[in-house]
């Protein structure tokens, strides 16, 4: 086992992180969508994220990059097995991508309420798709010798699947929410804050069910059985969300939304801490796992691509950070297109 | 129908769907460039108007872009596991490296070009157009790369029952590598030139904006003529690398039977796989040799040097290829054409030669798709270039099925026929609206119901 395939677990689960927080946010404010009142509104929940989505939506194929080159049976096993799921993440994706521009540029109200129901279409069915695949990957699939997937689509609906699904839908609303509440506002931020109190109120208990039942699975509990210090990452994950509905409550909108987002990573963090070394358990045979040790790409590949990913993710930092600065401040209606 | 057929269709049907919008942006993007940085030199309206309708025109198909582009991130994966498993200690590399490098450029900074007119100086905005022309560029390497290695592989060994990395700067630069990629930034540069001039020719058929459709005009024609002058010079050096490096693909657009000396250069002719023919044939004596090796005496490997169970379609590579060359002659004519005119001063007089303009928006789009299918179906019957075949890089049937590749197809015709109905409908409501500073859509909503 080499340090430099536990570096690329890391650095996929990081990737993935980087996801779900920034592009879970401009997903969230999709989810809302539908949900606010009058053309103003929808502009300016648009306007909050117009400058952010695409280059958010680019860490989901950067991980989706890194996952192929780094562990290319893997990227190779579930894409393939998870092929229906996958297809309408890709239509979700689409319509939402496209619902974005497009309606800028619709003049009858009418154009402009199918695209905005799209977006919101679009954002939810990703966001619950996501989730009952990262709920495939935790619970482990049914994989043959060569590592591909023998079930069916419907054999990736499982309760424990599903559950992680409605906890993503729940987690990524009451992050959008508060970006919204943070973005915005007048009876917009009232309105979100309202919001997010509704999805955080199902994001807590699902959160705990969640846990509770990932630690009823054998694999999962193993690595938190051998070092008991792991459990801290599900606490402090527990504590963030509370934190979470805490400072919303309180009318601190920025803390909250940050308080979500580190909610966010260290849930994720709990998830791969439970999964380590596996990429993808085998449920049917333990021994056809796909783990960071037997599918991952060559020393000279993890090398030359760490060098690369590093180099180019501190430019990527760097300037993103930059974007979020030059276009601070509140979002509002007449502002862009 | 069999699953690797089924695959086959839908990895053409995404790709070339996906294929109408790079290159167009990636040649507005340059355009832009030009534009955005003469606004920050004057700081006229005409020029900030002149820049956002081109902004805007450039926005609607980067769009459609990113949103197609995600399509074929996950593809390898979806359809080709056995090829993604097989190769991707070598081919992820690359698409890694262009979501690093390029697409979180072009992505982060096309959202100030868009939405940062009110908010940022014109210098910030002119950089942001030079990093979304540089990140988009580079993102056309990055995938140009990965294609290039299926074509000509190279710094591999094959060990463990797959390709691995044996040399990370060989693998980049594959002796098809360059060729490809300027060839390919060079197209995109005649598309985006025809989509400018042909919509500016709009304007000023219509008598509508016509001093800053003519500045449009002008510049988009220089920068086609020089790119068309380009693809001709590139064209040939890459049709000689293939010469070189994949011999069955060019005998396969040559329509060349035997291999031979003096071998003639085909302009025209049909193919025929059974009589190892070619029918109806126009050719030139010698120029095959003489462009392949700079002397007639060159010996060019024909289609008896490979085993037919190896040869490429031949009359989808050979039409395709031959409709590419036939469209780059017209571009190169056309610019030249409109340049003695436009020196004349003859130019935006001209009707006919407007109108022309008008009409050959679509043909760079052509010339790139037949472009490509040349490249792609030359390539069969492998994946990678002797390394694996088409057959054995397709997802597990039992995994993937042919009746949900077949379901996938039929929702991604659906869904693409939709966004380029949208595309049009809206392109064309952006250029009814003119070239001007203000949206095309107003807000006249009477305030937030409670």
């Amino acid at each position: 086992m080499s340090i430099l395939q536990t570096i690329w677990f890391g650095l996929i689960a990081l990737l993935f992180a980087g996801y779900a927080v920034l592009d879970g946010f401009d997903l969230g404010v999709g989810m809302w969508h539908l949900f606010t009142r009058g053309e103003r509104e929808r502009r300016t929940l648009l306007n909050a994220i117009a400058p952010f989505w695409d280059g958010n939506e680019v860490w989901l194929l950067t991980a989706g990059g890194a996952l192929f080159a780094a562990f290319p049976p893997v990227y190779a096993s579930v894409f393939s097995g998870f092929y229906l799921a996958l297809m309408l993440l890709l239509l979700a994706l689409i319509l939402r991508a496209v619902a974005i521009e497009f309606r800028s540029h619709e003049s009858s109200p009418a154009a402009r309420s199918r695209w905005d129901a799209a977006f919101a279409l679009g954002s939810t069915v990703a966001v619950l798709l996501l989730g009952v695949a990262l709920g495939n990957i935790l619970r482990g699939v049914a994989l043959d010798a060569g590592g591909n997937y023998t079930g069916t689509f419907f054999g990736l609906l499982t309760p424990f699947a599903l559950l992680v699904g409605v906890l993503n839908l729940a987690m990524i609303a009451t992050h959008g929410a508060l970006y919204v509440v943070m973005k915005t506002e007048g009876l917009l931020a009232d309105r979100a804050r309202r919001w997010a109190k509704l999805a955080w109120g199902a994001y807590l208990p699902l959160a705990v069910l969640t846990l509770v039942a990932a630690a009823l699975f054998p694999h999962l509990r193993q690595n938190y059985l051998a070092m008991p210090a792991l459990w801290l990452l599900p606490a402090l994950a527990l504590l963030a969300i509370i934190l979470t509905g805490v400072w919303n409550r309180a009318g601190q909108p920025g803390r909250a939304f940050v308080a979500s987002g580190t909610g966010i990573v260290l849930l994720l963090a709990a998830a791969a801490a439970a999964l380590f070394p596996s990429l993808v358990p085998a449920l049917n045979h333990p021994a056809w796992s796909l783990t960071a040790h037997n599918a991952s790409s060559s020393a000279l590949t993890l090398k030359t691509m760490l060098i690369l990913a590093s180099a180019g993710m501190a430019l990527v930092l760097g300037y993103t950070i930059w974007v979020y600065r030059a276009f601070r401040g509140k979002a509002r209606w007449d502002e862009g297109y | 129908m069999d699953a690797v057929l089924l695959a086959r269709i839908q990895f053409a049907l995404t790709v070339g769907f996906h294929f109408i919008f790079p290159p167009l942006t990636i040649g507005l993007a340059w355009l832009l460039v030009w534009l955005v940085g003469r606004y920050r030199r004057t700081g006229e309206a005409d020029d900030r108007a002149l820049a956002r309708f081109w902004v805007r025109l450039f926005a609607l198909s980067f769009a459609i872009g990113v949103a197609t582009g995600i399509v074929m991130e996950f593809q390898f994966g979806t359809n080709w596991a056995r090829y993604s498993r097989y190769v991707g200690d070598i081919f992820g590399a690359p698409l890694a490296a262009e979501a690093v490098f390029a697409f979180f450029l072009e992505s982060i900074f096309v959202g100030v070009l868009i939405l940062g007119w009110n908010r940022v100086s014109r210098t910030t905005l002119w950089v942001s157009s030079w990093l979304v022309a540089i990140g988009s560029t580079l993102s056309a390497f990055w995938i140009i790369v990965a294609n290039s290695w299926m074509q000509t592989p190279a710094g591999y060994i094959t060990r463990n029952g797959r390709a691995e990395l044996q040399n990370f700067w060989q693998a980049v630069f594959n002796p098809s590598t360059m060729p490809r990629y300027l060839h390919t930034v060079d197209a995109a540069l005649i598309v985006g030139a025809f989509f400018m001039m042909g919509i500016s020719a709009w304007y000023l058929l219509r008598d509508q904006h016509v001093e800053v459709a003519k500045r449009a005009f002008t510049m988009a024609l220089v920068v086609g003529f020089l790119a068309s002058l380009g693809a001709a010079g590139i064209g040939h050096w890459h049709a000689v690398q293939v010469a070189n490096t994949q011999e069955p693909k060019l005998a396969a657009f040559e329509g060349l039977f035997e291999t031979q000396t003096h071998a003639p250069l085909t302009l025209f002719g049909i193919p025929d796989a059974k009589t190892r023919t070619l029918r109806a044939a126009i050719q030139i004596p010698h120029a095959l040799s003489l462009l392949v090796g700079n002397t007639a005496a060159t010996e060019v490997k024909g289609l008896d040097a490979t085993p037919r169970a190896d040869w490429p379609p031949l009359l989808a590579t050979f039409f395709s290829f031959h409709l590419m060359v036939l469209l780059g002659l017209y571009f190169m004519a056309f610019t030249a054409l409109g340049l003695l005119l436009l020196w004349r001063r003859r130019l935006f007089g001209n009707r006919f030669f407007l109108t022309a303009a008008l009409w050959s928006i679509p043909l760079p789009f052509l010339a790139t798709q037949v472009g490509w299918m040349a490249a792609e179906i030359g390539r069969q019957p492998w994946a990678v270039y002797g390394v694996l075949r088409t057959s054995d890089a397709a997802s597990n049937a039992a995994t993937v099925p042919a009746g949900q590749i077949l379901a996938s197809i039929i929702m991604f015709s659906l869904i693409y026929l939709l966004l380029f109905n949208t595309w049009v409908r809206l392109l064309r409501r952006a250029i009814h609206h003119g070239i001007t500073d203000e949206a095309p859509v107003r807000i006249d909503d009477p305030g937030a119901r409670r």
